[in-house]
């Protein structure tokens, strides 16, 4: 019963998306504030029918009623409670029911949170985001559905996938959800921005907090994922350049370029045009990783083209809103005037070329992506294009941004002193060089990671230099922590998240440094690696709930004295017959001791993988600290809506004089 | 003890994980040239893992095939060509720079330079210092004067 009520709250709430799809659309045309005004409990409604759709698919998980196909399929009553719920949306169907409730939550919250937004704007928006709620509705009730029932019901279920038991189940989906559909509020505000022809700087105001949010959780979903193959895969990999991970990489790229080109927009009034572009593209680049991702099309080209329901779905509604935005852009882009000028040198040229090096970047993702597919459609030959491509590619092109990213935070906006941005800059490149010549003389060996690493230095240290020379001239102690402050947010904010790209590209140079043996050794046998001395000192079986343990107690030791203990294991899953290698993962200092057992041998020999890896914690600290510097920035009081409403006024007195 | 506890163990179904210790070439300078070798050949059926870092079968058979190759004295070059007879390019994970990949390699490139070209257009077009205002009618000046004050009166 609770499985038919969840279904039928996902048709009610097709049905609800439908009309508010319309209505408020209408409203806005005709400027008929009733049917405007209906934009918002709709979008409320719609989410909590959403919402009740999903507690009813969770609630048939965690009783693991098996008469449902996907819970038959993808669950187990014997697995933890947390796969349970997190295995809600570790399968096809799930997953895009967890997609639609998270579009529903960005309408609702964009209903709830808009009180100083103009009625007509925040009714096209609501219209906008209820069309692609309305066609993925469509899509998980026509060929996804998740409440599909099963008769005779059997008495087990088949167990999820072993290797996505894991608590980053629970955590990487939902994260780059948030990130990858908290776009479509900006590609709704953009489609508004179009429909109506009234675009300033209230309006990039607006999309601020929700473009930084989207991106904020993008960036932790990208970074959850990364760490999550690196403790899983069993060799420390945590980035493969695969389509999956290109696929949220590319909005993430381009959601990074909106993030830019709005701030200039909100300040200077400039590139309206470019940045409603941009809006759309973080969008459809989102949707483009939901084809990729969901279609099949990765597998195999024609594996798609036999069972091309879902794939064609998707693909339509892809050519629908990307088609539709872009035909859209066209012919009304035209009518939105260009704003603020500028010189070629300043805060918005920076910005600008900020801009056209993380869109190449982006565009360099998608053709290395897309290419493989496109070429085995046209002539049946397949290539691969991986890593050393994008290392070839990609790389080059991320240098120069990583130079001029605190340069750029230097220039005044309008007319900027490059030479005097240079000079403050001094410190910053001396210490990089520093860094370089002096971790190059001390770690020996390839030059790169030391290049690599002392441009992360200057990059660190660049960040702050801005923020450093705002606070500099106070008197004392006391005064100085009330200038910093007293500095915006959005100020610490672009700091600190500069700084977390420095960090993270610390680590990835890093890596250059890392030590690995793999080794057969005896227990109690001593292993170096790096500056520890490793030592498997047991080897015993363990039970788990739904499979069982082989685990490898081990201690690392540091000059004869234990410092850590850790505990790598092969997992065998029963359902699925199916061996899983548990790493052991021990963090010293920003380094990791990182460990992997392949094999245990008659004859008592353990094979293993052991790696130690000096700084490689700050790839994803830095991402962490890069979130902060996000949500920093959204906390900023001018992205308050009450204060955008005045900014707004203002705006347009200034339009009329 | 130690030894039915093995025994089970390697009852298990068993799990070929990357490398492994009695892969490993006697040779030192070899082995480093198989590895780098294995680093840029894609394991054939997984996604885009190269066969040094995939668990697959697959991917030990192939390190297990490059390895032998050197010891009978092919160069890095000749083992890469044997390999992409037998599996094509798909197996090399940076594709060979012909006719096929001409555009893969050169877009990234050309976008940029489309990019920056387009940008460079842009700001010849139009003049960099705004245009010199002219100064306002008398009409105007009592319009704005009578803006700001309203302005003011709402704060």
């Amino acid at each position: 019963m609770i499985v038919e009520i969840g279904h039928y709250a996902l048709v009610l709430a097709l049905a609800l998306a439908i009309v508010q799809g319309l209505a408020p659309l209408i409203g806005a045309i005709r400027r008929d504030a009733p049917l405007m005004a209906m934009a918002q409990p709709a979008a409320v409604m719609q989410f909590l029918l959403i919402g009740l759709s999903f507690a009813a698919l969770t609630h048939s998980y965690v009783t693991s009623d098996f008469s449902v196909v996907n819970v038959f399929e993808n669950s187990h009553s014997l697995k933890p409670m947390i796969y349970k719920i997190s295995g809600v949306w570790g399968n096809h169907e799930g997953s895009m029911l967890l997609w639609v409730l998270i579009l529903a939550l960005f309408g609702a919250t964009v209903a709830v949170f808009s009180r100083g937004m103009p009625d007509d704007l925040r009714a096209l928006v609501l219209a906008v985001q209820s069309w692609i709620s309305a066609a993925f509705l469509l899509f998980v009730l026509l060929t996804s559905n998740p409440f599909a029932r099963l008769n005779p019901a059997p008495l087990e279920g088949r167990d999820l996938n072993p290797l996505l038991q894991d608590p980053g189940l629970a955590i990487h989906p939902p994260l780059l959800y948030i990130g990858y559909v908290g776009f479509s509020i900006t590609f709704s505000f953009a489609a508004a921005a179009l429909i109506s022809g009234r675009i300033d700087a209230a309006w990039a105001r607006y999309i601020r907090p929700w473009t930084l949010g989207a991106w904020v959780f993008l960036t932790l979903g990208i970074a959850m994922g990364s760490y999550w193959a690196y403790y899983t895969l069993g060799w420390g990999g945590f980035w493969f350049w695969d389509p999956v991970e290109n696929a949220s990489l590319m909005p993430w790229l381009a959601g990074t370029a909106l993030l830019h080109s709005a701030a200039v927009m909100e300040k200077r009034d400039a590139l309206k045009i470019w940045t409603i572009f941009l809006a759309i593209l973080a969008f459809s680049l989102s949707l483009l990783g939901t084809f990729l991702v969901r279609s099949g099309v990765l597998t195999s080209v024609h594996s798609f083209a036999s069972d091309p329901q879902r794939g064609v779905f998707i693909l339509a509604i892809l050519v629908f809103f990307i088609g539709g935005s872009l035909a859209l852009f066209a012919f009304r882009a035209s009518a939105l005037k260009p704003g603020g000028i500028f010189a070629p040198v300043s805060r918005e040229g920076a910005l600008v070329l900020n801009n056209l090096l993380l869109t190449t970047s982006c565009a360099t993702v998608f053709i290395g992506t897309l290419y493989p597919l496109a070429l085995e459609a046209v002539t049946d030959e397949k290539i691969s294009v991986g890593a050393p491509f994008f290392n070839l590619t990609f790389g080059p092109l991320f240098i120069p941004i990583i130079l001029a990213m605190p340069i750029g935070q230097m220039l005044a906006w309008k007319r900027g002193d490059l030479l005097g941005a240079a000079q403050r800059l001094v410190l910053a490149c001396v210490l990089g060089v520093a860094g370089m010549v002096v971790l190059y003389a001390l770690r020996g060996g390839s030059v790169v990671p030391a290049i690599l690493a002392g441009l992360a230095v200057y990059l660190t240290i660049g960040s702050f230099t801005e923020i450093y020379g705002r606070v500099r001239g106070a008197k004392d102690a006391s005064s100085l922590v009330a200038r910093a402050l007293g500095l915006p947010r959005s100020a610490w904010g672009t700091a600190i998240a500069h700084a977390g790209v420095g960090l993270t590209l610390f680590g990835l140079a890093a890596t250059g440094w890392g030590v690995e043996r793999i080794v057969s050794a005896k227990i109690n046998e001593p292993i170096a690696v790096g500056p520890y001395e490793v030592v498997v000192t047991d080897i015993a079986p363990r039970d788990g709930s739904n499979y069982k343990d082989l685990v490898a107690h081990t201690q690392i030791r540091e000059g004869g004295r234990v410092v850590a203990e850790m505990d790598p294991s092969r997992r065998s899953f029963t359902t699925r017959t199916m061996v899983r290698t548990e790493a052991g993962i021990v963090t010293l200092g920003l380094g990791q001791v990182y460990m992997n057992i392949a094999d245990v041998r008659i004859d008592g020999a353990i094979d293993l993988r052991l790696y130690w890896k000096p700084y490689v914690a700050l790839i994803w600290l830095g991402a962490l600290v890069m979130s902060l510097g996000g949500l920093l920035s959204m906390a900023d009081r001018r992205l308050r809506i009450g204060i955008a409403k005045r900014a707004a006024t203002r705006v347009q007195t200034a339009a009329a004089e | 003890m130690r030894f039915v506890l093995a025994l089970c163990l390697s009852l298990l179904p068993s799990l070929a994980l990357a490398v492994q210790p009695g892969e490993i070439l006697a040779d030192p300078k070899m082995e480093a040239r198989a590895r780098d070798i294995s680093a840029e050949l894609r394991c054939l059926v997984c996604q885009n893992q190269s066969i040094d870092d995939s668990d697959a079968a697959l991917a030990r058979d192939l390190r297990l095939l490059v390895r032998e190759r050197l010891k009978a004295g092919d160069s890095d070059m000749q083992v890469r060509d044997y390999l992409v007879a037998r599996y094509g390019d798909f197996i090399l994970l940076k594709p060979p720079f012909k006719m096929e990949t001409l555009l893969l390699w050169l877009m990234p490139f050309a976008v940029l330079l489309a990019g920056a070209a387009a940008l460079i257009a842009f700001t010849r077009r139009r003049p960099v210092e705004p245009v010199a205002a002219q100064s306002l009618s008398d009409t105007e000046k009592n319009r704005l004067q009578a803006l700001l004050s309203a302005d003011g009166d709402k704060r």
